[in-house]
């Protein structure tokens, strides 16, 4: 039943929007260069270290000269906090989008190659983690097991496997009765030369949209987690964490809250838009 | 007598259609006991309606399907079962080729890639020496140097047919089941392929069973003609003696409806009733609701396949003409 | 029909039994129970005594089947913070989360299925380039900034509405506003694509080649056509909705469930947090069953099928 959310991920949404406003795509690359760009060089741009106090100067407005987002209630200075925090949320989107993609792959191609028990068990386990939200579920384990960087690493990175592993036995399945796989299987190859030489590579281009679609979904769940403060834990920061504690400040100084916020929204939509352009592009299946 | 090269001896091959968790499904015998062997060098053509069993006879024989009943002998020794390591090394000695080339090859890759992957896997060649022999095998098929980078959406049918029989003779097989190999391709093409099938046959010496349901395109390439219907075969005689003088109603029919030069389709035997249906198999002769000898008897005794003058009958009603003749 | 309802039942159930199996297996691994109640200082044969007690010296499969007893009796245990029966403190909080959820899911549906159904009769149009963009903007904005931003403008600057708490409907305005808007936005884009694709079917083409009414075609073939995916995608909005409540419920420091699970999960009150997962992953099942029906009662072909069984 799950599968009928795939109308979801249908092909052009934003068709006639960027028909429209061409520009927009564009738009989205840079930006998304910007963030990149920004979280690999955080060291280097950041004005400040991230926990330096400055108690004369707190609770600074956006535009002090020295601090161009101001500074949060101990004085520490927004614009090197946000930097480090979209270092620290964007390697975890990446680091768990992979595991994801990886984990996901693996079990839908097991189920394909062996189908049987071993293809029940992995479906039964995809309805699962469909039933439960994954927000619920991510919540249940943090409670068992404390928040810690790996485990989130680890626990955002099952968000989404389902869909990777039902996409990658259906295009298995779908390549082995078409016959290419079928064929090589024939010539006396080894699954695992089928699957990497063949499958995988024809069912990427399909993989990699699901990605594009994960990934900022792996940044709204990974603040949204933080922002409830179960997870990235101070001294450490990150977007959604950032905007947790603002929320304390929320009349007196709205910017330590803002400014994250702005840069969640235009990541999201960023990738969304260029992941939506990427799918028209590259998967030949739509077209 | 030269030992043959693939045997089968009993060969059956059922499928269950239509069951669920409450009911068991209906059992369809697709081939139902069938004895043949194709001794070094020959060519053996299966030919049939579709249901008539002929490709999965042609899976079994390759042992990419394990028989239900029965066994396969390939070289004297008894097929390995499917994916394990011994009937992987085997692929090199007995290859496939499909209907539709198209959906045989990968579309992301190109077809030197495709025609040399068989010498990969079973690390026969690499590098250089890959390369190589890839020229060479596209030479084989007929097919250009330059074509070499080309993917398989790029090639006409026949070409990528070219690149799919190249592919299979990679590894230098000993045996070759061709399953409908021009079915899918435009008829001025056919013979082309069946041309250099048969070149490639003769100067390799390969044994091969061609499957087709297309009598014309056997009669250019086969030594020996085996007729199935329903799972079995009912007919089996030299490639000539089929043409000339078919015996059982039901290859009389098929023969007559191949167009000779000077007559067309004059006396051509239309067969009555319907299509054969694997998953409602009438008793006793399978073809006898639609043959035009049958009597009583034929809805009753399952007619064996017997020998009579260098043929194999299975018809009733050949017993007493071929006593009469002899 | 009937088979294929039983079947759902049957995936159902699973699924529930794969989600109390995951709280056991979560809360096994996460330490031994005895360490984490009775603290890493506890002497030697109260660690053994209370092991015996609450059966930790069985086998583990004995202890699985009597945690799974003790679920299917509704026996959660007791919240280690407020001392009371762990499945009492959840439910009552069920009736708050309620009274946003529902109006959310109303929201939703009154408005998402109308904007995109409206947006695919009329593409290309301004309204439909608007429901577009705004849909793309109601997916994009996680549901803790729109909170903020909307305690920020009403709350802070205007003073129209309360920014928190639970005394009237007015606080109610603002947490369900920021819990429907994603879900309109989700549900105003499917609802278009559906449409788009109903409307290019070749039925449609013969409808309107028959001389029906444009208006006839739109109600009688393509909005029941439609309608069997969109309803689908209704039965997933309650988890997302149920997640939803989660921050939305913090923002506005409303006391429902989802507020619940944040406070338990931060305490560690692991019979709490077992309980949680267990009724939303019910009602999450619950709702998809109802969806299922409705989809077996909305889609002919279900109904054949089944009947041919």
């Amino acid at each position: 039943m799950t599968d009928l959310t795939a109308p979801l991920a249908a092909p052009g949404r934003l068709t006639r929007l960027r028909r429209a406003v061409p520009l927009l795509v564009l738009l989205s690359a840079i930006w998304i260069a910007l963030v990149i760009l920004t979280a690999a060089l955080a060291d280097v741009i950041r004005p400040y270290p991230i926990t330096q106090m400055n108690l004369s100067a707190r609770l600074v407005p956006m535009g002090t000269p020295g601090f161009p987002l101001g500074t949060d209630e101990l004085g520490r200075d927004v614009l090197s906090r946000l930097i480090q925090s979209v270092r620290v949320s964007l390697v975890i989107a990446f680091g768990a989008t992979l595991l994801s993609a990886v984990f996901g792959t693996t079990l839908g191609f097991l189920a394909a190659q062996f189908r049987g028990w071993v293809e029940h068990f992995v479906m039964a386990l995809a309805d699962f983690q469909a039933a439960l939200p994954f927000m619920i579920m991510s919540l249940a384990v943090l409670a068992f097991f404390g928040s810690s960087m790996m485990l989130l690493v680890g626990l955002m990175g099952f968000y989404g496997w389902e869909r990777y592993a039902r996409i990658a036995r259906g295009l298995a399945i779908a390549a082995s009765a078409q016959g290419y796989a079928g064929a090589v299987v024939q010539l006396g190859a080894k699954p695992s030369w089928v699957y990497l030489r063949h499958i995988l590579p024809n069912v990427a281009s399909t993989l990699i949209v699901s990605m594009t679609l994960t990934f900022p979904e792996i940044i709204l769940m990974e603040s949204g987690l933080s922002f409830l403060g179960l997870g990235v834990q101070p001294p450490e920061t990150s977007l959604g964490n950032m905007v947790g504690f603002g929320r304390e400040y929320l009349t007196r100084a709205p910017w330590i809250m803002l400014a994250p916020s702005v840069v969640i929204v235009l990541t999201t939509l960023s990738i969304s838009l260029l992941g939506d352009w990427l799918r028209d592009r590259l998967d030949p299946t739509i077209r | 007598m030269t030992p043959p090269v693939i045997e089968a001896r009993g060969l059956v091959q059922k499928y269950e259609s239509g069951r669920s968790l409450l009911k068991p499904g209906r059992v369809v015998r697709a081939v139902d006991g069938i004895d043949l062997a194709v001794r070094p060098g020959e060519v053996l053509g299966v030919v049939g309606e579709s249901g008539s069993g002929k490709s999965t006879l042609g899976r079994m024989l390759l042992g990419l399907e394990s028989p239900a009943a029965g066994k396969v002998l390939f070289d004297g020794a008894a097929m390995p079962a499917p994916r394990t390591d011994e009937w992987r090394r085997l692929r090199a000695r007995m290859q496939l080729i499909y209907q539709d080339p198209l959906a045989a090859l990968d579309r992301r890759m190109t077809i030197a890639d495709q025609i040399g992957e068989p010498l990969r896997i079973h690390r026969i060649a690499e590098g250089p020496e890959l390369h190589e022999r890839v020229a060479a095998l596209m030479a084989r098929v007929g097919l250009r140097p330059d074509q070499a980078d080309r993917y398989p959406h790029e090639l006409s049918g026949g070409q990528r047919q070219r690149v799919v029989i190249a592919r299979a003779l990679a590894t230098g097989p000993k045996f070759l089941v061709c399953d409908e190999p021009v079915s899918a391709l435009d008829v001025s093409i056919q013979a082309q392929v069946v041309n250099l099938l048969r070149d490639l046959q003769e100067q390799e010496g390969l044994t091969m069973v061609f499957i087709s349901h297309d009598l014309k395109v056997v009669r250019n390439i086969c030594d020996r003609v085996a007729v199935m219907y329903l799972g079995r075969v009912v007919e089996e005689a030299p490639s000539d003696q089929i043409f000339t003088d078919p015996r059982h109603p039901y290859t009389r029919a098929l023969v007559s409806s191949v167009p000779k030069a000077g007559q067309g389709l004059a006396g051509r035997i239309i067969l009555q009733g319907e299509p054969p249906n694997p998953a409602a198999r009438p008793d006793g002769c399978a073809f006898h609701p639609r043959c035009p000898l049958a009597d009583a008897a034929c809805a009753r005794e399952v007619p064996a396949l017997e020998r009579h003058r260098g043929r194999l009958t299975a018809c009733l009603k050949q017993r007493p003409v071929a006593q009469t003749a002899a | 029909m009937f088979s294929y309802i039983l079947s759902r039942l049957a995936r159902a159930v699973l699924t529930i039994a794969l989600v109390m199996t995951f709280a056991f297996v979560v809360l096994r691994m996460s330490g031994d129970p005895a360490m984490i109640l009775l603290g890493p200082d506890a002497p030697q044969d109260a660690i053994d005594a209370f092991r015996t007690r609450w059966g930790l010296d069985a086998p583990l499969w004995q202890q699985y089947l009597a945690y799974m007893k003790q679920l299917v009796t509704f026996d959660f245990g007791i919240s280690m913070r407020d001392r009371a029966p762990a499945i009492d403190l959840v439910l009552e909080r069920v009736p708050a989360t309620l009274a946003l959820t529902i109006p959310a899911l109303i929201l939703k549906v009154g408005i998402g299925i109308p904007a995109g159904v409206y947006a695919a009769l009329h593409r290309q149009s301004v309204t439909d380039r608007g429901v577009i963009m705004l849909s793309i903007f109601g997916f994009t904005i996680p549901s803790f900034v729109l909170g903020l931003v909307l305690v920020l403008i009403f709350a802070v600057q205007l003073d129209w509405l309360p920014s928190g708490g639970q005394e009237s409907w007015r606080h109610a305005i603002l947490p369900i506003l920021t819990m429907s808007v994603g879900g309109i936005g989700v549900l105003a884009r499917f609802s278009r694509s559906a449409m788009i694709e109903v409307l290019g079917q070749p039925y449609i083409r013969t409808a309107m080649a028959k001389g029906l009414s444009w208006r006839d075609v739109v109600w009688k073939h393509a909005l029941p056509n439609a309608a069997v995916p969109i309803v689908t995608l209704i039965g997933f909005m309650v988890g997302a909705l149920i997640a939803g409540a989660v921050v939305v419920e913090s923002i506005f420091s409303w006391p429902g469930v989802g507020r619940l699970i944040v406070v338990s999960v931060a305490n560690r009150d692991l019979a709490v947090v077992q309980c949680l997962l267990l009724v939303i992953a019910s009602s999450m099942v619950i709702a998809n069953l109802l969806v299922d029906v409705a989809y077996g009662l909305l889609d002919p072909r279900l109904r054949a099928k089944s009947a041919a069984h």
